[in-house]
């Protein structure tokens, strides 16, 4: 069997892993976020917050909810680091600098997981365990929470209540996201993942003399790592790291818990607005997009287009041989279609197309599946628009799932996919304008700009991958991203949650000849071409000066 | 105005007090449940994998290291130790070594493009070198049968395998630096190959480390 036909074999593994656990997963999750009953131990947590869980909220209640727990995760992210000298179990390693907490608290409180610093060298048992692997459980379920706030805006009719925050997060935490991490983190450690508490200690080497080893809870933080699609890692080299990502089956295992909530949740949804097809049909939309980037991530890899290349005889460039190219093309493409940003394999040395396609993918909104709960509530804002271009197209007031989408909502979801493109393109262009930030580039010409274009890209869109040359531990670079990743998180979830607001206080309209089927492929087919269009448009030029311009080269 | 200050307040109070909660669940609990599990169920695994030979503990079966000459007076890099399985190149971890005061297990890639010069020449050097080093009298290495991972620095930095076509061109080279057969040194190589777990997952491979600790117990016995 050649490599090529194995990497086939491995997505057709993992497709069929996933849609085994399509239906009872996301069935699953609409029972935890519609039950009334409240576990004991969730008793003991809202009691702890001093929160009534069966109290209802508008979406400015909801909203005010979100801003006032992450805002209090980035403080307390950023004091943990900035202490960091005086913790116990700090490994010795000293205060994170100013500009680099405030970047890494804002990175893990965002689901983005930008890291500007190496972690094997900069973070000790405290910090990690107790502050960023935390900021992995709770940003991800925030994202669970106002993707299942927009689906009840959908769902409900005329009350404008969207559920209660405080129960929506909690819930999300310990019946969903904890105890799947138990159980995968229980498969890691079995393959090879390490997880102790030891300190920096010698071991020795087969020359004769030693190496320094840190120990750390790596498997316990890989797991939801990768099921929050959060993505920062333990050691600087990530999910390449022998540690963190042992065997070739631990490399499609966390490639399925990078993937197994965005694509269920669309079965969750399905079940809360009503019509388990509606749910399918934005699956399908998602599978469309990700096979697509897959099957043309693994062409440009294995054709190994690039002077460096085509001597070597193969694109094994920051790639390890367990993985070979076609896992870490799955990899690569599942990570930046989703908001994970781990890396099996380093992008910034795949060929000038595949970081291209690392970059589209992103670009795209990471929306095929997205990560956990934006990805759903990205794609169902691109559905609003689709919906409106064909309402334009026939002459009728578009409807999407019985709700008008008239003036506000079309705007509301404008403002929303307006949010990313700007930040990254005017971030860019001002760290391209200024004297600087090139000086941290390590490639020059297109893929020295590709370097910075990814950068923007990644932050703004919450996915924290990097074109890794680029050295960001700088004044610039900490602040101009960590504001992107901030604005780039909250601005959207603004819009989604005033769109939310705004279906749910509406009366559902009823079904007619002329209204558009949303559960139809006719509709797929129309969303897959509004998102690429869109995407296209806005960022082609930005693509033609990188990465068109290497591979094209 | 003065409700507002208020209601802030009492808003990040329970911001405040969901976190800690959380974090008692999420970054206490779990990761203790998880340890305690892992060192119970796995202890090997957990702490490592540390591989053994001779009795005493040479490094982990899953991180690649060197196996080079002593370093000489005036020299910058150390030189490959010929007798021994070499793995892949490790350019990655020279210029990450922002820690000053550890020696740690660094991890890391070079990060360079395709159209990259400095790659071109380390990809162009290496191939050079790959083909001296294994071309023995009665044994020659063309630049086609040049792997690509003999070149490329790997993801990591710490890539514990090479591809078997790899240590295949290995053989005569190591052979005759240990004065063994061909074929003894060729059955190793092949008791060693890893092939594609269930057949299709990941690619066929060799450790380098498992391969040495093999080797050098065939020459201390013949």
């Amino acid at each position: 069997m050649g490599p090529v036909t194995a990497g086939v074999l491995q997505l057709l593994a993992l497709v069929g892993a996933l849609a085994l656990v399509h239906i009872p997963l996301g069935n699953y999750m609409a029972k935890v976020y519609s039950s009334r009953k409240h576990l004991r131990v969730e008793k003991w947590i809202y009691k702890g917050i001093g929160a009534n869980p069966d109290a209802e909220m508008t979406w400015p209640a909801y909203l005010r909810g979100v801003l006032a727990f992450s805002a209090v995760g980035v403080l307390f992210l950023y004091l943990l680091q900035r202490l960091q000298g005086v913790l116990p179990g700090s490994l010795g390693f000293a205060a994170v600098d100013p500009d680099q907490a405030f970047n890494t608290a804002v990175s893990f409180v965002t689901n983005t997981n930008w890291q500007s610093y190496y972690g094997e060298q900069a973070m000790g048992h405290v910090v990690q365990t107790a502050g960023l692997a935390v900021q992995n459980f709770v940003s991800a379920a925030v994202g669970m929470a106002v993707a299942v706030a927009l689906v009840r805006g959908f769902a409900r009719s005329r009350s404008g209540e969207l559920g209660n925050f405080w129960a929506d997060l909690v819930r999300g935490g310990t019946r969903i996201l904890v105890p799947l991490a138990f159980v995968a983190a229980v498969v890691l450690v079995a393959c090879g993942v390490i997880q102790n508490f030891s300190g920096i200690h010698e071991v020795g080497q087969f020359m004769g003399g030693s190496q320094q080893w840190n120990g750390g809870a790596v498997a316990s933080q890989e797991a939801i790592k990768e099921l929050g699609t959060n993505g920062g890692g333990y050691f600087n080299a990530n999910s390449a790291h022998p540690f963190e990502n042992p065997t070739p089956f631990t490399n499609l295992f966390e490639i399925f818990l990078i993937l197994v909530i965005p694509f269920s949740i669309t079965r969750t949804f399905g079940v809360m607005v009503g019509s388990v097809k509606q749910g399918y049909a934005i699956l399908a939309t998602m599978a469309t997009i990700w096979v697509g980037f897959v099957a043309l991530m693994m062409w440009t890899e294995f054709s190994h287009h690039g002077p460096a290349f085509d001597i070597a005889g193969g694109a094994m460039e920051g790639k390890e041989v367990r993985f070979g190219i076609g896992g870490s093309s799955i990899f690569a493409t599942s990570t930046t279609l989703t908001s994970t940003g781990a890396v099996n394999s380093f992008h910034s040395s795949f060929t000038g197309l595949g970081g291209g396609i690392t970059m589209l993918g992103m670009m795209l909104g990471e929306i095929a599946p997205g990560g956990v709960g934006s990805g759903l509530y990205g794609m169902l804002v691109m559905a609003v628009i689709a919906v409106f271009i064909a309402g334009l197209m026939v002459g009728r007031t578009p409807e999407y799932l019985g709700k008008k989408i008239g003036t506000r909502e079309i705007k509301l979801a404008a403002c929303y996919i307006l949010v990313t493109p700007a930040l990254v393109l005017i971030l860019t262009a001002c760290a391209m304008a200024l004297p600087t930030p090139a000086n941290s580039m390590t490639n020059s010409g297109a893929h020295g700009f590709s370097e910075i274009l990814y950068a923007y890209t990644s932050a703004a869109n919450n996915n924290g991958s990097a074109f890794a040359g680029l050295n960001a531990d700088t004044q610039w670079f900490n602040t101009t991203l960590g504001i992107a990743m901030l604005l780039g998180r909250f601005v959207p979830m603004v819009f989604v949650l005033a769109l939310a607001g705004s279906l749910a206080g509406q009366r559902p309209v009823p079904v007619t000849a002329g209204t558009l089927r949303t559960e139809k492929p006719l509709f797929t087919g129309l969303l897959v071409g509004a998102i690429l269009i869109i995407t296209g448009l806005t960022y082609f030029p930005a693509l033609a000066l990188g990465p068109l311009a290497e591979g094209l080269a | 105005m003065n409700n507002s200050v208020t209601n802030t307040a009492r808003l990040l109070g329970a911001g405040l007090r969901a976190l800690l909660v959380l974090t008692l669940v999420t970054g206490v609990v779990y990761p203790l449940a998880v340890t305690g599990i892992a060192q119970g169920l796995f202890p090997a695994e957990a702490n490592g994998s540390e591989t053994e030979a001779d009795g005493r503990v040479v490094g982990s079966s899953l991180i690649g290291q060197s196996y080079n000459l002593p370093l000489e007076e005036g020299q910058e890099t150390p030189d490959a130790d010929l007798k021994w399985f070499q793995g892949r190149p490790q350019n990655g971890l020279g210029t990450n070594s922002v820690n000053t005061r550890y020696e740690l297990i660094l991890s890391g890639a070079t990060n360079r493009s395709g159209d990259n010069e400095e790659l071109v020449q380390w990809v162009q050097d290496a191939k050079a070198a790959v083909i001296e080093d294994n071309s023995v009298p009665g044994y020659t290495v063309e630049p086609s049968d040049v792997p690509a991972d003999a070149v490329t620095s790997s993801g990591s930095g710490l890539d514990p395998h090479i591809s078997p076509q790899y240590a295949d061109i290995q053989v005569h080279r190591v052979a005759e630096q240990n004065g063994l057969p061909v074929t003894e040194v060729q059955k190793l190589v092949e008791e060693h190959t890893q092939g594609r777990t269930l057949g299709f997952m990941g690619e066929p491979r060799v450790n380098v480390l498992e391969l040495n600790i093999a080797l050098e117990e065939l020459v201390a016995k013949s």
